[in-house]
């Protein structure tokens, strides 16, 4: 069974044989970069004492004797199984879009609303992750979309590597596209890569406007600001600009849309900004889809 | 929790390469933590649960902390932000997302003990220490 995401489970099993990477778990991907020959210059702002190896490459307090140089980042791993999830998705024309929030700030309202816009257009497929439930699959399947719920447990994020299972089981026709909703949380989920073509971070109005410099990780990855919940803005202090101000702050390139999913205000932008994106990813797609 | 997850991580490329290099445990892993990170506190609470039952068990934790410095347009150089960091240069007020270093999450090298026997013995300090506000030292349980 694989410890990560619980692939065992009958609930997250589907068809074994449709995995993207049909499926060793030991993978070593990054085994090209075992052994550096040189001396590094980081410029890290510290005086250090450093024992020196044959290779020319110098530890603190280390013998020399079976040192083991691995110069690798702790997150090798996740990044492997995204690149592969991202190989994945080309070969299959889909187009995959990391959809991220806070709890609550109505992302499976807004998927629900973008499925039915979408639907008609091109395939559609959902992997939901939360905690616990599948509440948040069942409303999308009623929607028409496919889709799968990974339920992380006690893990606060989804990683590349549930993904890859997930994709293998998800239904979608080649030039689709498919949406994750990661678990709801602006810390964690920052931090890993899914192999996803573009984050949309989502910030609803009932929040704070200051959200984005109080988690910049998460609003710095974004490619997307989606400011929900609009129609409740008449009745909040809630102001737009001041938002967008610092969410560019910490990402001065990334772009914005307002949404109403409730009242279908702002969702023709984002359903254009969906199409722009699926043209960009599918080499294969023609302007003209819409 | 994702520091726990990031723990296990590390502790199996750790474990990839320790196995690649003969037996023996792993008696010292260093890495390198940006202070965006933040998370050498909670890496090395999670350390000692997470290598329990590995080659890791036992190894001492050697952390070097990697200073915040970003890249301030206006001025046209690197700052070192001071405190509570705004995403604007203090001296010039201009935005300065471009995080040059600080968000280092990296796995630098391990030492392995050299034979057998070495395995049933608990790992000692280091010869040698580096300033010990930059370099923190932990061992797992």
């Amino acid at each position: 069974m694989c410890t990560v995401c619980g692939c065992g489970d009958t609930e997250n099993r589907g068809r074994p044989e449709r995995h993207p990477r049909a499926h060793s778990h030991d993978h070593s991907h990054h085994s090209h970069d075992h052994s550096h020959d040189h001396s590094h210059d980081h410029s890290h702002g510290h005086a250090h004492h450093y024992g020196q190896t044959e290779s020319g490459v110098t530890v603190a307090g280390f013998s020399q004797e079976r040192l083991v140089q691995i110069e690798k980042s702790i997150l090798s791993k996740n990044d492997g199984h995204a690149a592969s999830n991202r190989e994945w998705l080309a070969a299959h024309d889909l187009t995959a879009l990391n959809l991220l929030s806070s709890p609550g700030a109505g992302k499976t309202t807004l998927l629900v609303e973008t499925i039915r816009e979408l639907a008609a257009i091109l395939p559609v497929g959902v992997i939901e992750g939360d905690q616990e439930t599948s509440n948040d699959a069942d409303r999308i399947l009623q929607s028409g979309a496919s889709a799968i719920q990974i339920n992380t447990g006690k893990g606060c994020h989804l990683d590349a590597h549930m993904i890859g299972h997930a994709l293998g089981d998800l239904d979608v026709a080649p030039g689709g596209i498919v949406f994750v909703e990661n678990v709801g949380n602006l810390v964690c989920p920052a931090m890993f890569d899914l192999g996803e073509h573009a984050r949309v971070v989502i910030l609803s109005v009932t929040e704070g406007e200051d959200k984005p410099i109080k988690y910049p990780d998460m609003f710095a990855a974004a490619d997307l600001l989606l400011i929900s919940k609009t129609d409740l803005l008449p009745y909040l202090d809630f102001s737009v600009a001041q938002a967008v101000e610092y969410a560019r702050r910490v990402n001065p390139d990334v772009e914005t849309i307002e949404v109403s999913a409730k009242q279908g205000v702002g969702m023709d932008s984002w359903i254009d900004w969906i199409m722009d994106r699926c043209v960009r990813t599918q080499p294969g797609r023609h302007t003209s889809g819409r | 929790m994702h520091e726990l997850a990031l723990a296990r991580e590390m502790i199996e490329i750790v474990q990839q390469y320790a196995s690649e290099h003969g037996p023996g445990r792993v008696r010292n892993i260093s890495i390198r933590l940006g202070e965006l990170s933040a998370m050498s506190r909670a890496l090395h609470f999670c350390f000692g649960a997470a290598s329990r039952g590995t080659l890791c068990e036992g190894a001492v934790l050697h952390i070097e902390e990697i200073p915040l410095t970003v890249w301030c347009q206006g001025c046209n150089e690197n700052k070192s932000p001071i405190g509570r960091y705004s995403f604007r240069c203090m001296d010039c007020g201009m935005p300065t997302p471009k995080i040059v270093t600080g968000k280092e999450m990296e796995l630098v090298s391990i030492e392995l003990s050299r034979t057998a026997e070495d395995r049933m013995k608990k790992p000692g300090m280091p010869a040698r220490q580096r300033n010990e506000s930059t370099h923190l030292l932990f061992q797992g349980v």
